[in-house]
């Protein structure tokens, strides 16, 4: 099984978490060209590298930024937002092999 | 009998020809560079050879062909799609698919099932009627069925899932089919080799030089390769690929999962799918029942299967099929899925001259393969997109123009 660690309430099963997409910073509405809004709204950084990103434990309605790396799914630290990193405890997952092909 | 085998292994001449020429060094410059051997890079390569006479093509291959997603999905084509542009789209792909076998002179096993979406809520149902009519009008074969079609069809199906889903009814589509994956590769790949189209297995890309904002050529672990037309055909390889050229893309990658069973006698001669229990399942010529699932809830550049996936899939097959308990899953795996957020495909020019797409096939790409070939290849050799794929260009999400279609692969409505 596959654990996340929840910055409220420690170390989970993955199952109990939902992932919230990656965290990016909101251009301002109100000065930001119609391209630069669309490019927010649609664009992705889409390279595999370390991201940060929202992740939500649903049993606890917890929202918090996960640091992961999404080539190997390793988890390198999770944190509330606004908050200070705390290091990831568990995360490793079991196969992490990435395809040759 | 043994002598002869014996001579046969010991001659050194074997009597099976290579499906295409075995290439290692690639010539200084190509007329166009496909990057990605699978069966949407062969078709294009095949087509441009075909139809527009550009023979002068290479195919860059970072491992073997057809080993990415081409060989990794259900192998399920269909054209029972939402909007009238996909329906269109994936109907010419159908037609081409039914007489594909023929004109590649390879057995694609190509099988006419017939294609059940399964509903079963009173919205699922409006949904597939919403389907059906789209389909009608453009003169698609799907209707929307009881359950009594459904059970004639399928008479091993507990119809009520276990009591936990009942099904109301179905979107019927008869042109559904399945057909064997790889050989559809290594059919356009022997098609254009034989035409000149030369291709390059254990070849990576590693740049491309861009100048001017217009393609020069392309880095790879077998030297550098100049061109003024390269295609990306990648699925999940294509943010790495994009990356290097500096263009942004809303496609992200999320793995998906499929199982085989272990082969069973032909029982199952339809094709199911259900959006509500995420799953989609057929049985193969060879008899094992070839099932997959929605997508993996989060992005991830791998291939790794888990557990989770064969637990949640296999639980809801045995609500379908209760008699299926004790089947064995006998191989599972993944593939990377390039997902848009529209689950329309993105093909067709960039903002880079040259730098052709075609990518964002999430889980709807090999059905796609021999249209996708063929309007890609119009659109390098003319330089100016196919008519049935403009509302697939690169540029919709900037004018917010996009597509809705949600009848891709056990995609909720």
């Amino acid at each position: 099984m596959k654990l996340l660690n929840c910055p409220m309430n420690g170390v989970r099963p993955l199952s109990e978490f939902l992932f919230g997409g990656e965290f990016r910073e909101m251009p301002n509405p109100d000065t930001s060209s119609d391209l630069e809004w669309a490019s927010y709204v649609h664009y992705r950084n889409n390279a595999p590298c370390i991201k940060k990103e929202w992740w939500y434990h649903s049993p606890s309605g917890t929202w918090f930024i996960a640091e992961r790396n999404t080539l190997s799914d390793e988890v390198l630290a999770t944190y509330l937002y606004g908050k200070a990193h705390v290091a990831a405890k568990t995360t490793k997952p079991r196969a992490k092999k990435e395809q040759s092909a | 009998m043994a002598y002869q085998l014996l001579k046969f292994a010991l001659g050194g001449e074997y009597k099976e020809p290579r499906f295409f020429r075995d290439c290692q060094t690639p010539k200084k410059s190509y007329d166009a560079v496909i990057i990605g051997g699978g069966g949407h890079g062969l078709a294009a390569a095949y087509y441009l050879a075909k139809d527009h006479g550009m023979t002068n093509v290479a195919v860059l291959e970072k491992g073997y062909i057809g080993g990415g997603n081409t060989g990794r999905n259900t192998t399920i084509v269909r054209s029972n799609y939402l909007t009238p542009d996909g329906v269109n789209f994936y109907d010419a792909s159908v037609k081409l698919f039914e007489g594909l076998s023929t004109e590649l002179d390879i057995n694609l096993f190509y099988t006419n099932r017939g294609h059940f979406t399964l509903a079963h809520t009173e919205s699922a149902m409006r949904t597939m009627r919403w389907r059906a009519e789209v389909n009608k009008h453009v003169g698609v074969n799907s209707r929307v069925v009881g359950t009594d079609e459904i059970a004639k069809a399928c008479p091993q199906m507990d119809l009520s899932c276990s009591g936990k889903a009942p099904i109301q009814g179905a979107l019927y589509h008869q042109p559904g089919s399945i057909a064997r994956h790889d050989a559809v590769a290594w059919g356009y790949a022997r098609g254009a080799d034989s035409m000149g189209v030369e291709i390059f297995q254990n070849t990576e890309v590693q740049s491309i030089d861009v100048k001017d904002g217009q393609v020069q050529g392309v880095h790879t672990s077998r030297g550098y390769i100049s061109t003024g037309k390269v295609l990306s055909a990648v699925a999940g390889f294509t943010p790495r690929i994009t990356e290097m050229v500096g263009l942004k893309t809303p496609i992200v990658i999320h793995p998906l999962q499929a199982c085989v069973t272990e082969p069973m006698k032909p029982w199952l001669d339809t094709i199911l799918v259900s959006g509500s229990l995420h799953v989609y399942l057929s049985q193969s010529s060879r008899g094992e029942l070839v099932m997959g699932s929605s997508l993996d809830p989060y992005e991830a550049h791998s291939t790794r299967s888990t557990f989770d996936f064969v637990e949640g899939l296999t639980s809801h097959i045995v609500d379908m099929f209760p008699f299926l308990s004790n089947v064995k899953v006998v191989r599972q795996w993944g593939g990377m899925a390039d997902i848009t957020p529209d689950f329309a495909p993105i093909m067709g020019k960039t903002p880079i001259k040259g730098f052709y797409l075609d990518a964002g096939w999430g889980t709807w790409g090999f059905k796609a393969t021999p249209i996708s070939g063929k309007t890609m290849a119009y659109t390098m050799a003319n330089d100016k997109a196919h008519d049935l794929i403009h509302s697939f260009r690169m540029s919709r999400f900037e004018e917010y123009e996009l597509t809705g279609e949600k009848g891709a692969a056990s995609v909720g409505h």
